[in-house]
Order: C-alpha cells, then structure tokens, then sequence
C-alpha cells in the first residue's frame, strides 16, 4: 500500500513535471504588421499567460490562452516602429521581435512652404517640403508621386511631380510675373494641403517725374511707379524727391498714393530736381523757368 | 580630513559611469541629393540636440513621465511617445533603453531651413520591467527615421520612426 502511495506519489510529481514542461510558452511572430491591420500572434504550449508588446509607438497586453492565438483586430496596433512582444507563462518566456509598417494609403500631408510672402519674378524663391503620412500618423517611406502646383489668379500655372525619398519629397518654384494671392497645393492621391503665398511687386524698375508751374511752386509728380513686370508699386511705398539750388540741398519723403507720388517746391531758376525710390534712381530734370 | 586616494577613486568612477553611460555616436557625412547643403554649426546643434532628446526619451519611458518628453520633442512625435507612456503607466510597466551606439547621416535640410532629416542606426538594449520586476531585455539594432524642427531654442524631434533596414 505504502509503495503503491509512493508511486502515484512520484507518478503525480513526474506529471507535473511533465506539465510544468509543456507550460514553456513560445510564440509565432509575423515578421512584419501593417499598421492598423488585424493580426494574430500564434502561441505554444499550456497553461495561461500575459502577453505584452511594447515599443516607443505602443505598449498593448493581453491575457491569453498558451496553445491558441491571440488574435488582435483592426485598429488596435497602428503606430509604425519596432516591437518587443514578451510571453510570460506561469514558470517561462518567451520573447520576439516585429515591425509594424506604414499603410499604403496617403492620408495626410505635412506641408512646410515659405516664404509666405515675397516680390514677384523670383527665381526659386518658394520652397515646399512634403511629409507623406497614412491615416495613423505613420510616415510612409515607399517611394509615392507628390504633385506641387503653384496658380496665382489669371497667371500661369507652374507644377512638378516629385517622388518621395524616406517618406519626404520637396521643390522649388519661382514666384510668378503677377502681383496676387499664390496658392501652393501639394497632393497625393486623394490627399492635399494648400498654402496661400502673397506675391508682391518687386522693387520700381524705373522712375520718370515731371514738373508744372504753378505760381511760385513747381508741382512735381511721378509717372505711375511699376516693377519690371509692370506692376503697380503699393502705395505707402516712400519715394525720395531732391532738389539742388545754389549749393543747397533739399530732399523730401513722399508716400505713393494711388500709385504716383506729388511734391511742391519752390520753382527756383536753374534748380535740379530728381528722384528715387529704394536703390533706383529716376530722371532729373532741370528748372530754367519753363522754357 | 579627505583621503586624497579614496577622493580620486571616487572621481575615477564617477567618470567612469559617465563614460560608460555614454553611447559612441558616429556621424556620417551629409548625403543631401541636392536639398540645402548644412552649416557645421547647424549639423553639430542638430545632433546634440537630437541625442540629448534620447536621454529625456530613456527617463520619461523609464519614469512614465511624459512632461519630459516637452523639451526636445514636438508634434506628432511627442504625441505618440506620450500616449506610449500613458499605456505604459495604465498597463503597470515601464521601459529602459539603454542606447549603446547611435549611427547618423543627415539626409535632408529644407531650403527654407524649417526641417531636418537624419537617418541614425541605434543600437540599444530594450529591458521591459513590471513595477521592479524585468519582464525581458533584449538588444537591438534599429533604422531610426528622424525629422527634426527648429525651436526657439533648440532642435526638436517632430517624427521618430523605426524603419525596416
């Protein structure tokens, strides 16, 4: 009776044993996740564990059965980035590891444009970088079109194609002849991001002035002030009026208004009026009373 | 009264654990294809700002503080890192890397100068703990993508992205 105690005893002790083995948890890991799909990681052995995957993206843990899969459904795994999944069973782990990659949908787009306002006729005088992202933020890195189209209204329309490098595609464009409100658009697929870019007129190409008598003042007055595109010069813009007389100097700031820029002064015989505005110089005329 | 000897001894390993705490780090010269080449002192700020963003990454991950992550990273970078944390604290479990070798190359500088792309191959030692308890470490060989946005006073990281080699 006692050996018979004694063998059930250590039969007991040998399955449990036994048991304590087939509980060594193992796991079967895909090598690669697409971000957000459903997946399910294939488990061996017995017993019950916990299963923690952990990487700077995510950190996910579930109770699971050893011997089933645990399965994990769409949208619950969705940063891209390296993953450490551990199996701890009641008396082993188990470790691995995995990549959960980008979607192969472009969903967003982070635009970086500037400037946001420059003078016309700039030659790669905007810039634009694109960052390519799927719908969890993830940046895809498989090499994808991005179309820029830089309009500006009743202007030209300038456009590229550049394909993405590490998620990221960028180009340089000039501003147009055209003075007005530039919109920047890139776009991938069904995926666009606008920027609006103000276009300015450039410095005055050149500055003509004449002058009328008006009693004992002569009325100067520029011609309508343009850039080389032939824009008109915003008004505010300050124009420098100078007049020599007998060694004498005098210079007066005008403002442009409506685009021309007028000055009295006094109508001295033999005086010399010129002008200028920023780095460009106009005519000069010289006063002889008239004639 | 300090014993010279056991005061150099203690600067000696305090050293040492700095040293040692240290990950060599190899930079790669610049491979832009065309983007805005980088000034040097633009490149040295870039780096360090991006591998002190790796010791404010291994406290905040080690601590399940999030707030830490504030000075260098930004965006959607520091979202996702944060939300890391906030699971890592709701699940009970926290996170070391232990970086040991960081391998950079700087890939793109907009012309505009408002990003940076680096590619860095970090090797680290992954170490996943459960309260005190070491659940696994594991070491790792990983291709980082990294992009990187000027601040008021420093770099910060804005995407963080492992990629497959």
């Amino acid at each position: 009776m006692r050996f018979r105690n004694a063998a059930l005893l250590a039969g007991f002790a040998l399955t449990q044993f036994t048991f304590s083995r087939a509980q060594d948890a193992a796991m079967k890991l895909p090598k690669t996740i697409v971000a957000g799909d459903a997946f399910s990681i294939q488990t061996t052995g017995s017993g019950k564990a916990v299963l923690y995957i952990v990487g700077l993206g995510q950190a996910l843990r579930r109770d699971v059965q050893i011997g089933e899969s645990a399965s994990f459904p769409t949208g619950v795994l969705y940063n891209a980035g390296h993953y450490l999944a551990i199996l701890v069973g009641p008396s082993s782990q188990s470790t691995g590891e995995f990549d959960v990659i980008a979607g192969a949908r472009p969903e967003t787009l982070g635009f970086l444009a500037k400037p946001s306002r420059l003078p016309v006729g700039l030659h790669n005088g905007i810039s634009g970088a694109v960052y390519v992202f799927d719908a969890y933020r993830n940046l895809m890195t498989t090499p994808t079109s991005v179309s820029f189209e830089l309009s500006v209204p009743a202007g030209a329309v300038q456009s590229r194609s550049v394909t993405t490098r590490n998620g990221l595609a960028w180009t340089e464009m000039d501003s147009s002849t055209k003075e007005g409100t530039a919109k920047f658009v890139a776009r991938v697929g069904d995926a666009s991001s606008t920027r609006i870019i103000e276009e300015v007129p450039g410095e005055p190409c050149r500055i003509m002035i004449s002058a009328h008598p008006n009693g004992n003042k002569l009325e100067v007055q520029t011609a309508p002030v343009r850039d080389c595109s032939g824009n008109a010069i915003p008004d505010g813009t300050v124009v420098t009026f100078t007049q020599s007389f007998n060694n004498t100097q005098t210079t007066v700031d005008v403002p442009l208004k409506e685009g021309v820029a007028r000055v009295d002064m006094p109508a001295n015989k033999g005086s010399r009026i010129s002008v200028a505005c920023g780095v460009v110089a106009g005519n000069e005329i010289r006063w002889n009373g008239g004639q | 009264m300090i014993n010279p000897l056991r005061l150099t001894s203690y600067v000696l390993s305090v050293l040492m654990v700095s040293w040692m705490d240290q990950p060599s780090v190899r930079v790669q010269p610049p491979q832009l294809k065309g983007s805005r080449p980088v000034e040097k002192q633009t490149e040295i700020a870039v780096i360090r700002d991006y591998l002190q963003s790796w010791k404010t990454l291994q406290a905040a991950f080690d601590q399940n503080q999030s707030a830490l992550l504030d000075a260098y990273f930004v965006g959607t970078a520091r979202e996702k890192l944060a939300n890391t944390i906030k699971e890592q604290e709701s699940l009970g479990i926290h996170t070391r890397y232990l970086e040991r070798t960081h391998d950079l190359q700087i890939v793109f500088y907009s012309p505009e100068g408002l990003s940076i792309q680096m590619i860095d191959t970090v090797e680290y030692d992954q170490q996943v703990l459960d309260h005190d308890k070491v659940l696994a470490t594991k070491s790792m060989r990983q291709r980082y993508l990294v992009v990187l946005t000027p601040s008021d006073v420093r770099w910060r990281v804005r995407i963080l992205q492992a990629q497959l080699d």
